[in-house]
């Protein structure tokens, strides 16, 4: 949303940090190995019970009536891996590394919504947690960059339909649908912004545009949905915001696109400055007030950012870890208060009291947030 | 200005005081030079280094808190916290480290050990830096604690003194509830804004998830006296403020109407005092229309000498019998008057308050007055009777509002080893 990132780990040119990545590459063809997921609106049918430490591939098909998300858990709900926006009638691969052998839950979850249909799944074997630094840093970016490409995925689609009702003209559809594609966004949005000027064509404000400057993304057609209808050129700006969403699925789905793992806490960090600065104060979604959406979508992918750092975090500072999974838990109860539907209340019927508390909690969290970074570099 | 070096007990120089000062990291070298490269700045702690030439820290522990009788310093950063979590462990953890943090700011020294450049590349500092090279500027910390702190989140109720009752609504009152009251207030006094800012914004930031500032007050120009080694202040109206003020160095008047005495009240009291904080806005433009005559009419002395319109000279006894034909000649509503210990049957506060500007209001108006700070021994029989005969007839009462207003009451000064609020916990 910014035309000028900050750059919260710009130190990570210098830090002496390993970055080769462990070999887990995403196969995009199915093999004979590949667990099958049957999915509907009431079950989740797995092909397998068990499987090995190292990498697991599942083929999720979603043979129900309603859109579902497929995930896999460790223990304490740490998504190990997940595949989001899967609409009916489709397949989606997700590959996961699995690198302890233990218990996880594999869980459906049609609508999108609840903790899922859940199963046990079973691994064994020699564990490949790599016992060294190295080691730990690399799987924590690997599952990062695993996050980033399944929501990038769901993007894609959640775009194609709103973009899909803008040009139809149906008006109360596009407004439904622009802030679920806006989660998808707002989840990994540092990762966007570190690809030169696509975070501007995607998310530039009004408010943020220069003279002479052609005013282009989300909220453009915002504007065009709220406030001022329909323009000549609506149809065309929806048509730019898919291939500005294709160049960002093009980004992250190149084979040398890597995450350098002391970025990962910058961009967990990153995702709640931007709440404190723009969503806080319900600049962001001026128009259509859907705020809330983005802030939540703002916590969850700063939350997964976390997660992937997790086991580094417990071993090295379980007190830190603690707190804040204690500040993650506080916030999102928090914005519960808020849900409605689907969805959220729209952010103009939350007073500024609310939004004293929802700031706090913001801070309270950020403080913690903002040690990660020194635990993963080892300071 | 005058030189408080060696004027009181308070004061003490930084060479009795054990780390690294922050200015000593920069040694003889010098700010200016310093800045020219980080590089440069490690290692700097030699030896060879000018003696401080001036006492510079106030001590932190003692019978008393620092920043209530000590020599007004010329600037403030006043900010009320509302604590924000339920766990009194957490609390007092935070009392626990503000304290450390605080001790080591009043002498000069980083909120942490080498905190602003010595933590690493990966983590945020933990002292925020702009105060690196400046000295300790006399800089005190002064903790108090709001009636509201005393309900029933942590268990204080049995402890919270009978005069830390939420003052009467005060007539023309028009406070924004934004700017008043809190559960935890610190007053942070020195003689460089900086100094005094680095101080409330280290301490805020270690507060997050258990506190968060409620509202935050700077003030730019001390508007009191409080030591007899201090010329006497104007205020935003141009005239001298505080020349009645009660001084340090009249230790029985101060024992009588500051501190709170074994057996005025709850225990771990004894030694401490009341804080009232009032932001009052002065209608700057009205008054800046007024003719002299009306002005010193309204306050009661004359604007050039400071003298009471009784007088010659400043320090004359303010004479309230005193005629001009049959009218007094110290008007009957003037503010002098109403607020002298004369008129009050006895009453005294000791003020400290400062100046404000926090720029124009949308009106192209200075947003500025007076941030009235007054420690007094018992605020219910000190200050409510002062401010309930003043806002009923005060003629100053015209040209001012009071906004905000806060009431805390602050304990006595730390021994060594014990923290902040220790009295409320054991």
């Amino acid at each position: 949303m910014k035309t000028m990132r900050r750059s919260t780990f710009a130190l990570a040119s210098v830090a002496v940090l390993p970055l080769a990545l462990a070999g887990c590459t995403e196969k995009s063809t199915a093999s004979t190995d590949d667990i099958t997921v049957t999915a509907s609106d009431e079950t989740c049918d797995v092909s397998a019970e068990s499987g090995a430490t190292g990498t697991s591939t599942f083929q999720v098909t979603n043979n129900g009536s309603k859109v579902t998300e497929f995930y896999v858990y460790a223990e304490g709900d740490r998504a190990m891996g997940e595949v989001e926006n899967i609409g009916p009638g489709l397949t989606r691969q997700l590959i996961v590394s699995l690198p302890d052998a233990g218990t996880y839950q594999l869980a459906c979850k049609p609508g999108m919504v609840g903790n899922g249909i859940r199963q046990e799944f079973t691994v064994t074997g020699d564990s490949t947690s790599a016992s060294d630094e190295s080691g730990q840093l690399a799987e924590a970016a690997d599952g990062y960059r695993r996050y980033i490409r399944s929501q990038v995925v769901a993007l894609q689609d959640t775009t194609q339909q709103f973009v899909d009702a803008v040009k139809a003209g149906n008006i109360d559809q596009a407004k439904a649908l622009f802030p679920v594609a806006r989660t998808y966004y707002e989840r990994i949005e540092p990762e966007a912004e570190s690809f030169g000027e696509l975070d501007p064509k995607l998310d530039l404000r009004e408010a943020d545009l220069e003279p002479g400057q052609e005013w282009t993304g989300f909220h453009r057609l915002e504007k065009d949905l709220w406030v001022t209808g329909p323009q000549p050129d609506t149809n065309a700006i929806a048509d730019q915001l898919v291939v500005d969403v294709q160049y960002l699925a093009d980004q992250v789905n190149a084979e040398d696109y890597t995450i350098d793992p002391t970025k990962i806490a910058g961009d967990a960090q990153g995702l709640l400055d931007e709440i404190s600065t723009s969503k806080i104060t319900g600049e962001e979604d001026i128009f259509s007030h859907t705020d809330l959406w983005d802030f939540q979508a703002n916590v969850d992918g700063s939350q997964a950012a976390v997660a992937a750092l997790q086991p580094i975090i417990e071993e090295r500072n379980p007190e830190l870890a603690a707190n804040i999974t204690q500040r993650f838990a506080d916030l999102d109860a928090e914005l519960a208060q808020y849900r409605q539907g689907d969805g959220f209340v729209f952010y103009d019927t939350v007073n500024e009291q609310q939004r004293q508390e929802l700031s706090r909690k913001i801070d309270a969290l950020s403080a913690e947030v903002s040690q990660v970074q020194g635990v993963v570099a080892g300071a | 200005m005058t030189d408080p070096t060696g004027t009181t007990d308070t004061t003490t120089t930084v060479d009795e005081r054990k780390g690294v000062s922050r200015r000593r990291l920069f040694g003889a070298v010098g700010a200016g030079a310093a800045l020219a490269g980080a590089g440069a700045l490690v290692g700097r702690a030699t030896a060879a280094e000018p003696p401080f030439s001036h006492a510079d820290v106030v001590a932190f522990r003692g019978e008393h808190q620092a920043g209530v009788v000590t020599p007004a310093q010329d600037r403030m950063h006043f900010v009320a916290f509302d604590v924000t979590t339920k766990s009194r462990e957490e609390l007092e953890a935070l009392l626990k480290k503000w304290t450390v943090m605080a001790e080591r700011m009043t002498a000069g020294e980083e909120a942490t050990p080498d905190g602003a450049i010595g933590d690493g590349l990966y983590v945020p500092p933990s002292d925020t830096g702009e105060a690196l090279g400046l000295a300790a500027s006399q800089l005190t910390l002064t903790i108090g604690f709001g009636p509201s702190l005393f309900d029933d989140r942590f268990g204080f109720a049995s402890k919270k003194p009978a005069a830390l009752e939420e003052l009467p609504h005060f007539r023309a009152d028009n406070l924004d509830p934004a700017r008043s009251g809190g559960d935890i207030a610190i007053q942070a006094c020195a003689n460089d804004p900086q100094v005094a800012v680095h101080a409330i914004r280290n301490l805020a930031r270690v507060a997050f998830g258990t506190a968060s500032v409620r509202w935050s007050q700077l003030g730019f120009g001390r508007t009191s006296s409080t030591s007899t080694t201090q010329d006497t202040p104007r205020n935003l109206f141009g005239f001298k403020d505080g020349t009645n003020n009660i001084k340090a160095e009249e230790t029985d008047v101060v024992d009588e109407n500051v501190w709170v005495a074994y057996g005025d009240d709850q225990p771990w009291m004894a030694g401490g005092t009341y804080l009232v904080a009032r932001r009052i806005r002065m209608l700057i433009e009205q008054w800046d229309r007024t003719v002299l005559g009306e002005q010193e009419r309204v306050i009661g002395r004359s604007k050039g000498s400071g003298a009471p319109l009784s007088g010659k000279a400043e320090f004359d006894e303010l004479d309230l019998d005193s005629k001009k034909g049959h009218d007094p000649v110290i008007d009957v509503d003037a503010h002098v008057r109403l607020a002298s210990a004369q008129e009050l049957g006895g009453i005294q506060i000791l003020r400290r308050g400062y100046n404000f500007t926090d720029g124009s209001d949308g009106f192209g108006h200075l947003d500025a007055g007076l941030f009235f700070i007054a420690y007094c021994r018992n605020p219910q029989e000190q200050f409510v009777p002062m401010q309930l005969n003043l806002s009923r007839n005060d003629a100053m009462n015209e040209y001012i509002q009071h906004v905000g207003s806060a009431l805390f009451v602050c304990p006595p000064g730390l021994a060594e080893g014990q923290y902040w609020g220790q009295g409320l916990f054991t």
